[in-house]
């Protein structure tokens, strides 16, 4: 039997006119890990929805071979039926459901037209055993983060009988802890002899964990590079994804800080359901114009539980502290008050709390800033298509017009727009959570550049991330948060990554 | 130079928008002639034409109010019994508190204003669904009708008010071979602005280089909307001349399409539907758009009651059953989301008048009720899944 277990010939798609591939060839080998790399919008969600039947058969060009035999399917159940399960850059899971429930979510074990609960039970138990997760069945998915989320999926598709598992950025929401594990998931599937290819913008991980790369670049293949061989370093393939040489990861700066221009106090507030556990305990902090101040902690220390309770109180109840603008204290119980006062909080969540998926870049663009074009409550809209397509191209947003509907951008093309939207409001201080999520290497040098250039033009700039490269590599100042409070306060020149988890573990157990 | 080949690249997404737009107005197109020759030519009789507006007009104010709500991703089940409320206001105003008409049209407005904040208070500032508020609402409004007329039936209406509804403007300037001048001038101002508006907007769009609809296109578009116009007229000012509800409706649609276009409460108010939670961390009031919304919505079935309460030329209990349905149908039929965040005026009246279309060439045929009532819940399923149908091969072509 060949070795070959999928082979891709010739794959072309364009959606109405745009692109998206281009001729794209790729082969991938039973028992290895394959992954593929490239810029936001060079078409691997594309591919990968291709090869699984979410474009169906005839939608496209080309030819796919699965385990030799030609195929041509229809949905993603004909798919999944041969033993391809994908796991998409967003999760599908059901919130209010089971994670039994959810792992025999359509594929439903029953006895006489009647579900088996012992039997679901236990099995999905048995599933959750090999992903390594221990929680009980009959947890609900809200209740679970995103990282246990990733895994359920994983259940998910092993309780198929999958043979070829995708993975669409499964680290991009994960933290450092949460990845490692799945990544030693992912080579313990190998092992058993299932075949995975995975997409990823982290380059680090695709070479711990990869035996081949394919990289593609405007829908093109570029090449396929063997991970294991001594060339295969992160610059080679960074230099194939976008065509040249990326020296550095940040741009150069020179920092020029000026007055305080913004510092909260005794900030604490508590949980909006669970109304006795407090989210963010005590918390004091301050950024001056210019400066560039990151927030480390771990997933699910209250960084961004701070942010929004500070953004307008959009999270938390029984809020309470003091905030100062310029030395004079100010009022920020909305959202509204909290940008007239010259907030932004770009989100790290851009489905739910950034964008209206629905509707085009332009009205995403000028959504928070609708007053800086408007007259009388009339909106120029000319003025805004101009605004709008500065931003674009100024962003280097991959769509080709202004007019084009977000929820078809690509991932990381989607989070450009949410910046964009909260640089044309116009901050004094701007909030930037995860704001490098799904974007590719050579777009998170532009974005580096971004932020530099808003701090150079005096603004007060906050930062939070969970890769500690990317903090120690931009912020002047960083703070450190663990279980809701600060813990650590590091200058640029003490940080490393080694300082920072220290306080970012500070007082857990 | 790059200027040459972008705009042709940006052409793209602008005409299939306007396709869709097309759609709906070729099967209002279709359902007309297809109706034409089965009544043998008595569909648009000037008489005809003339009731298919007085008639539908109440269809078209309120859908143009639920287009709005639903955009939000509400809707709005209270609507005929507020209209039938609002009649119930009006008659007693006039007969038994003696009140002239204007004050009591200016009464009913008032009434369905304060019963649009009343809802709206609850879905904006209590957080109750609206389809629950406006349920209660429906039996709430239809109860209080009830007990105002006390089952009886108030007629015998002023002439002023009745004209709202069923009146003509006075032929001020004359007749031409039977047909009335002041109606035909309307028409030719009509054509005139819409030809100027549209020439100054494309005049607008090359001075500051925007991308533009093709000129074919453009061309055939007014040229079309224009001889609609002129019909129109023509077969009106055949008949009594210009329907006073015509010049409210017309001044409704473009007021409407103005607010939802080019007002930052439209702006709102799509946003809101498209992703409320993104909405809410823009900065958006979404409470007070909310509250708004319904504001609006009830002051718009106030005046529908008005109207319907004009045509019929008196006040009954049972007023405006299945308004609400007849003014959902059309914002679904005119291309509206059921998720929300999609939905325009024009779509919504062009709903409206597909409605109207068929219960008159329906009447004419004279089908039995039952069936017409049938007939217009397959148009209204089968207009929508031709747009479902549309979208999705759209999506993954
Ligand atoms: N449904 C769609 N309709 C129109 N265009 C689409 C659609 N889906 C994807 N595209 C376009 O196809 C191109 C490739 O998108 P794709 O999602 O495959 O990128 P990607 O490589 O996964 O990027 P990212 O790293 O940002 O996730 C993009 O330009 C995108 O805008
Ligand atoms: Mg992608």
């Amino acid at each position: 039997m060949s070795n070959v277990i999928l082979r891709m010939v010739d794959i072309s798609k364009d959606f109405s006119g745009v692109k998206a591939l281009d001729g794209v060839s790729m082969e991938v080998e039973r028992g290895k890990v394959h992954a593929i790399c490239g810029e936001n919008g060079a078409g691997k969600s594309t591919l990968m929805k291709v090869l699984s039947g979410v474009y169906p058969a005839g939608s496209f060009d080309g030819s796919i071979e699965f385990e030799g035999e030609p195929v041509a399917f229809r949905s993603i159940n004909d798919s999944e039926h041969l033993g391809i399960v994908i796991i998409h850059q967003e999760l599908a899971l059901s919130p209010y459901l089971s994670v039994a429930e959810n792992i025999f979510l359509g594929n439903e074990i029953q006895n006489r037209g009647r579900i088996d609960w012992n039997r679901t039970n236990r099995e999905a138990q048995l599933l959750l055993a090999r992903v390594g997760l221990d929680e009980n069945p009959a947890t609900k998915i809200l209740e679970l983060g995103v990282g246990k989320q990733q895994l359920v999926e994983i259940a998910k598709a092993l309780s198929k009988r999958v043979k070829l598992l995708i993975l669409d950025e499964p680290t991009a929401a994960l933290n450092d802890e949460d990845s490692s594990h799945l990544l030693g998931l992912i080579e313990q599937l190998r092992s058993q002899g299932i075949t995975c290819i995975i997409i990823s913008h982290k380059l680090k991980e695709i070479l711990r964990i990869a035996d081949t790369v394919t990289i593609l670049r405007d829908g093109k293949t570029i090449e396929t590079l063997d991970s294991h061989s001594p060339d295969t370093t992160e610059r080679r393939i960074i230099r194939a994804m976008v065509g040249r040489d990326l020296n550095n990861m940040f741009p150069p700066r020179e920092p020029h800080i000026g007055e305080e221009m913004f510092r909260v106090e005794n900030w604490t507030v508590h949980h909006p359901v669970d109304v006795g556990r407090t989210v963010v305990d005590d918390a004091s902090f301050s950024v001056r114009a210019g400066e560039i101040v990151g927030f480390a902690g771990l997933m699910g220390a209250g960084r961004t539980e701070l942010a929004m309770s500070i953004f307008g109180r959009s999270y938390g109840t029984d809020i309470s502290g003091t905030a100062y603008k310029n030395g004079r204290q100010v009022n920020l119980r909305t959202v509204d008050e909290a940008i007239k006062n010259g907030l932004a909080y770009a989100t790290e969540d851009r489905k739910r709390y950034g964008l209206n998926l629905i509707g085009d870049i332009t009205v995403n663009v000028s959504a928070a800033a609708l007053s800086r074009l408007t007259k009388l409550g009339v909106i120029d809209r000319n003025r805004e298509y101009k605004v709008a397509d500065s931003y674009r191209h100024k962003m280097n947003i991959k769509a080709p017009t202004v007019a084009s509907i977000t929820g078809k951008l690509s991932g990381g093309n989607q989070q450009k727009v949410v910046l964009s939207k909260w640089i044309f409001s116009g901050p004094d201080i701007l909030i930037l959570d995860e704001p490098t999520r799904g974007i590719d290497v050579g777009a998170k040098y532009e974005i580096y550049g971004i932020i530099n250039e808003l701090a150079a033009q005096g603004k007060a700039v906050i930062v939070i991330s969970s890769e500690l490269p990317e903090i120690i590599g931009l912020a002047d100042r960083i703070y450190t948060i663990s279980e809701g409070r600060i813990t650590g306060e590091v200058a640029r020149e003490d940080a490393t990554q080694e300082t920072l988890m220290h306080y970012m573990t500070a007082g857990r157990n | 130079m790059s200027q040459t080949t972008a705009p042709s690249r940006r052409k793209l997404p602008k005409l299939s928008i306007n396709l869709r737009q097309y759609g709906i107005l070729a099967a209002l197109v279709v359902i007309i002639i297809l109706f034409q020759i089965l009544t043998q030519g008595r569909l648009l009789l000037p008489g005809n034409v003339n009731n298919l507006i007085q008639q539908n007009a109440y269809v078209i104010i309120l859908a143009i109010g639920m287009v709005i709500v639903i955009i939000a991703g509400h809707i709005d089940l209270s609507v005929g019994s507020v209209v039938a409320l609002v009649g119930a206001v009006a008659a007693i105003s006039m007969q038994t508190w003696g009140l002239p008409w204007w004050v009591a049209i200016i009464l009913s407005l008032a009434t369905g204003a304060a019963v649009g904040a009343w809802q709206g208070f609850w879905v904006a500032f209590v957080g109750i669904p609206a389809f629950i508020v406006t349920l209660a609402g429906m039996l709430i409004f239809r109860g209080l009708t009830l007990v105002l007329l006390t089952g009886g039936t108030i007629a015998g209406l002023p002439r002023e008010f009745t004209a709202v509804g069923a009146g003509w403007l006075p032929p001020a300037f004359g007749e031409l071979g039977g047909r009335d001048l002041l109606t035909l001038a309307i028409g030719a101002a009509a054509s005139v602005g819409f030809v100027v508006q549209q020439l100054r907007a494309r005049a607008a769009l090359r001075r500051l280089e925007l991308p533009r609809e093709v000129g074919g296109s453009f061309i055939a578009r007014m040229v079309i909307v224009v001889v609609a116009i002129m019909a129109l007229s023509w077969a009106l000012a055949g008949y009594s001349g210009m329907p006073i509800i015509l010049i409210i409706l017309a001044g409704l649609i473009l007021l409407y399409t103005f607010v939802l276009n080019q007002t930052v409460f439209g702006r709102h108010v799509y946003a809101m539907g498209g992703n409320l939670f993104a909405a809410q961390m823009s900065g958006v009031k979404t409470r007070w758009v909310n509250f708004f919304i319904f504001v609006n919505m009830g002051l718009l079935a106030g005046l529908a009651g008005v109207v319907s309460t004009a045509r019929a030329g008196g006040a009954v209990a049972g007023a405006g059953q299945n308004f609400e349905l007849d003014a959902i149908a059309a914002v679904f039929i005119g291309g509206a989301a059921v998720q929300g965040g999609v939905g325009t005026v024009v779509g919504a009246v062009v709903g409206g008048l597909v409605m109207g279309v068929l219960n008159m060439g329906l009447s004419i045929l004279s089908v039995d009720a039952a069936w017409q009532m049938a007939i217009k819940g397959l148009v209204l399923l089968l207009a929508v899944a031709f747009d479902v149908f549309n979208k999705r091969r759209g999506g993954s072509r």
